[in-house]
């Protein structure tokens, strides 16, 4: 540890201001600051400040991530074993979801962080750690059988028209991960969507008869009888679907790790459920649709996004009140968009966006009322 | 009876080192310094050079804008030096104490028979005015102005902050003269503030003369800027007064002895305090006189003026500040540690988050805190973590993003008149991207000032 320690402090200034090699002075201290929390100490202001950083909480979302993430890589390999019709042990299909979903993340990340480091060069800003989560993200929200080069372009719109031409993270306007998959879906609609791309298939391999490729999403217009699978497999998340989103339970583990940690807010997790099943009900009752309305929390990515992409601190609204309405249009978009739009069976993307872009408009006016206050408060004095 | 206001938001900082309560040593003046760095927006003019012997009590520098502010030696004695930075900037003027302890005598009636001029008049000419602190933007008192209220908090809530009813206990007489005097500048009364866990423990409920509060509540509770906008808050035009309980002593003394008379028990705490207790010292005391309560075995220590969250680091060299009545020693943190931030556990450290695991620990636990920044400077990120620690009506992060952006209205229509920068010290804390919030409020301030003037 001292070695390496001794190693970093003698080639530091090559990399720092004057170096040969400054040009790489952020990428240097990306590195370092991964190693070794930094020896800054404060200057201005606090003399002691809290353990907590930008890294940590990151940590704490990337953990809470994980559960969706191991899981999303055995129902590849589990989604594969059905469609060929195959008998896999579980070591197997947990072996072919991790090499089915490795070339995925190397070329999210090798894109992704390409795109960070090399703006933050430009910039002389320290690179951020956002696309740490960002990046394990954008795999669970694709369909598997995506092409690479597809993702790797849409990585770089994300990253680049997303967030860099903003000012990086913290400054953004949409939810990154998103905005890759919203790339995804309006440029190659043909492998973002329908059946059949859910699967991923060796050459020469073709799915058997019989087996259903559609998502319950898919199937849910013709009806709750229509649709094919079990309250208990959609929990659990045997189903076709994009890579992370179909297990509920952990996804649940998920959001447990972000309202314990504060990491995530409760109240858009818990404002924009009950905005979806409010629809769902409404739906219900005017005899829209005959679709339960929890069937819409365990259907397609609607959980998945409003524990972690609707919670995204910089693109959600900011202010307590406006966290509460955000949530709720959420919810109540999604399935609005699920049940009335059949060019769009997911609505979670598309509501989420559309909710932040207007986050900022719910924040002004939550705002505005307290500066209302305040004006009538000098007026009554 | 007094009203009772409980706030929940905020965070007491389990900071170890606080001082018990006996005083281990009484500093006997040596050098002392005044510094006009001291006082926000004062340009100071001096009216002393080096080698003039003086008195306690004699003005050795005033405001240029406002010259009937003066600001005055607290020992009798020689100018030892007139310090100056970069520009000629002023930064302190010391006086070596010749140990006569000699002090200008002011002729004081009795309160009940003065009026609210010659109130006003003795405590210029005496240079005691300048304890009177004026918000918005806590600065020196405009004596031409006639305020709302004034407010004084006997709770100090800030880390390590010294226990007020041990450190006065002996100047209940001065406190009471003090406020008796204050009362007469104001039509809006005087309002102090009690912390309802203490309140029938300390002796501040039973002055008279004032509009008693209860607050009860984590830091920022016992700030004066927070109490304010809980029980009468300020709106433009409005001005509201504020004096620190240990300068209200400094204002009696005034009326009781006719002298100039700042001396002050002050808490040394802290992690790298050496037996962490109360010292009695002159103000503007040298650090060198309390230098043998640092503790450097933990490496070097900063010596704070003033509390850990918005006191100055004025070195072991330096001098206590005006408005300070507490030394806060810290060791500095330029140490590196190998993949710190991802350690599960890291039981040493303290966090407000809960991704580390401190909130577990219970709360008497206390943490050898230092001065590293715990990570790298970023943008604003977890912004909703702010109103956490902030217990007013404010929308922080819209505030700050005003003063970034200059935009006076909106940092009027937000609430600038309503905080300083020791109001939104737990923001920077907590915050997990370590911006520098003090500095960007104390900017607001300056701004305004200069724009409103």
């Amino acid at each position: 540890m001292n070695g390496l320690r001794n190693l970093t402090d003698k080639i530091k200034p090559t990399f720092s201001k004057g170096g040969k090699l400054s040009w790489l002075g952020s990428t240097f201290e990306a590195f370092e600051s991964f190693l070794f929390v930094p020896n800054t100490v404060s200057k201005k202001g606090a003399h002691v400040h809290d353990s907590v950083d930008l890294k940590r909480v990151i940590t704490v979302a990337l953990v809470a991530l994980l559960p969706s993430v191991l899981f999303g890589m055995y129902n590849i390999g589990y989604q594969h074993n059905v469609a060929v019709g195959g008998n896999m042990g579980f070591w197997p299909i947990v072996g072919y979801g991790f090499l089915r979903i490795l070339p995925l993340y190397l070329v999210t990340y090798i894109v992704g962080l390409a795109i960070e480091f090399g703006s933050a060069q430009i910039n002389g800003h320290e690179v951020n750690e956002g696309f740490l989560f960002t990046g394990l993200i954008i795999p669970l929200i694709v369909p598997v059988s995506i092409p690479l080069w597809m993702l790797a372009v849409a990585v770089a719109f994300a990253v680049i028209i997303g967030k860099e031409v903003f000012g990086g993270t913290g400054m953004n306007i949409w939810n990154p991960a998103l905005l890759a998959r919203a790339f995804l879906f309006f440029s190659y609609p043909n492998q973002m969507s329908g059946d059949g791309i859910w699967f991923s298939l060796r050459k020469g391999e073709t799915i058997v008869d019989g087996v259903s490729a559609a998502t319950p999403l898919a199937q849910m217009s013709g009806g709750v009888e229509n649709i094919q699978y079990s309250v208990a497999d959609m929990f659990f998340g045997f189903i076709p679907g994009s890579v992370g989103e179909t297990s509920k339970l952990c996804i649940l583990i998920g959001a447990l790790i972000l309202i314990y940690t504060g990491v995530g807010s409760w109240k858009i997790m818990l404002s924009s459920v009950v905005g979806g099943l409010f629809v769902g009900w409404l739906a219900n009752v005017c005899g829209a649709t005959d679709v339960p309305a929890y069937y819409h929390l365990l259907m397609g990515g609607f959980l998945f996004g409003s524990v972690f992409m609707a919670t995204d601190p910089v693109t959600a609204a900011q202010t307590e009140c406006g966290k509460w309405i955000y949530g709720f249009l959420i919810g109540v978009l999604a399935v609005v968009i699920r049940l009335f739009n059949p060019g769009y069976p997911e609505g979670m993307m598309l509501a989420i966006l559309l909710m932040n872009t207007f986050a900022p408009l719910i924040d002004h006016l939550v705002v505005s009322r307290n500066i209302k206050k305040r004006l009538s408060r000098a007026k009554t004095v | 009876m007094s009203d009772h206001i409980k706030l929940k938001k905020g965070l007491d900082i389990p900071i170890s080192g606080e001082a018990l309560c006996k005083v281990t040593k009484t500093v006997k003046p040596g050098i002392v310094a005044v510094k006009p760095t001291d006082f926000r927006g004062v340009v100071p003019r001096l009216l002393v050079k080096e080698g003039d012997s003086v008195k306690a009590g004699t003005p050795l520098f005033a405001d240029k804008t406002n010259p009937e502010v003066v600001f005055v030696s607290p020992v009798s004695g020689t100018v030892d030096a007139v310090v100056r930075g970069e520009k000629r900037k002023l930064l302190a003027v010391t006086v070596k104490s010749d140990g006569q302890n000699e002090a200008v005598h002011h002729e004081v009636p009795s309160i009940d028979k003065l009026d609210r001029a010659a109130i006003v008049k003795l405590l210029l000419e005496s240079g005691v005015w300048p304890c009177i602190k004026q918000r918005p933007y806590g600065i020196i008192a405009n004596p031409a102005v006639a305020p709302k209220s004034i407010f004084i908090s006997a709770m100090p809530t800030a880390p390590l902050a010294a226990d007020l009813d041990f450190a006065l206990a002996m100047d209940f007489d001065a406190i009471q003269a003090g406020i008796k005097a204050l009362g007469k500048l104001t039509t809006g009364g005087v309002h102090l503030s009690i912390s309802q866990k203490n309140y029938a423990g300390s002796d501040f409920h039973k002055l008279e003369g004032v509009i008693l509060h209860q607050f009860d509540g984590p830091h920022p509770a016992g700030n004066v800027g927070v109490q304010i906008n809980h029980i009468s808050p300020i709106n433009k035009g409005e001005y509201v007064w504020t004096v620190d309980m240990f300068l209200v002593a400094v204002i009696g003394r005034l009326f009781l002895k006719g002298v100039y008379d700042a001396h002050r028990m002050i808490a040394v705490a802290g992690p790298a305090a050496k037996n962490p207790s109360y010292v009695e010292v002159p103000c503007g005391v040298s650090m060198q006189d309390i230098a043998e309560y640092f503790d450097d075995s933990k490496g070097t220590v900063r010596v704070v003026s003033g509390d850990v969250l918005s006191g100055e680091n004025v070195g072991p060299d330096g001098f206590l500040g005006f408005y300070d009545n507490l030394v806060s020693l810290v060791p500095e943190g330029n140490y590196y540690e190998m993949f710190g931030w991802c350690k599960p556990l890291r039981l040493h450290k303290f966090s407000f988050s809960r991704s580390y695991w401190s909130w577990l620990c219970p709360r008497s636990r206390k943490y050898d805190m230092d001065t590293n920044l715990n990570g790298g400077p970023r943008a604003f990120v977890v912004s909703d973590t702010y109103g956490k620690v902030l217990p007013m009506d404010i929308y922080p992060v819209y505030l700050f993003k005003a003063i970034l952006a200059g935009n006076i209205e909106k940092m009027e229509e937000l609430g600038i008149y309503e905080i300083i920068e020791e109001d939104v010290a737990l923001c920077e804390f907590v915050d997990p991207s370590k911006i520098e919030i003090q500095s960007i409020v104390s900017k607001g301030i300056d701004l305004m000032i200069k724009e409103m003037a």
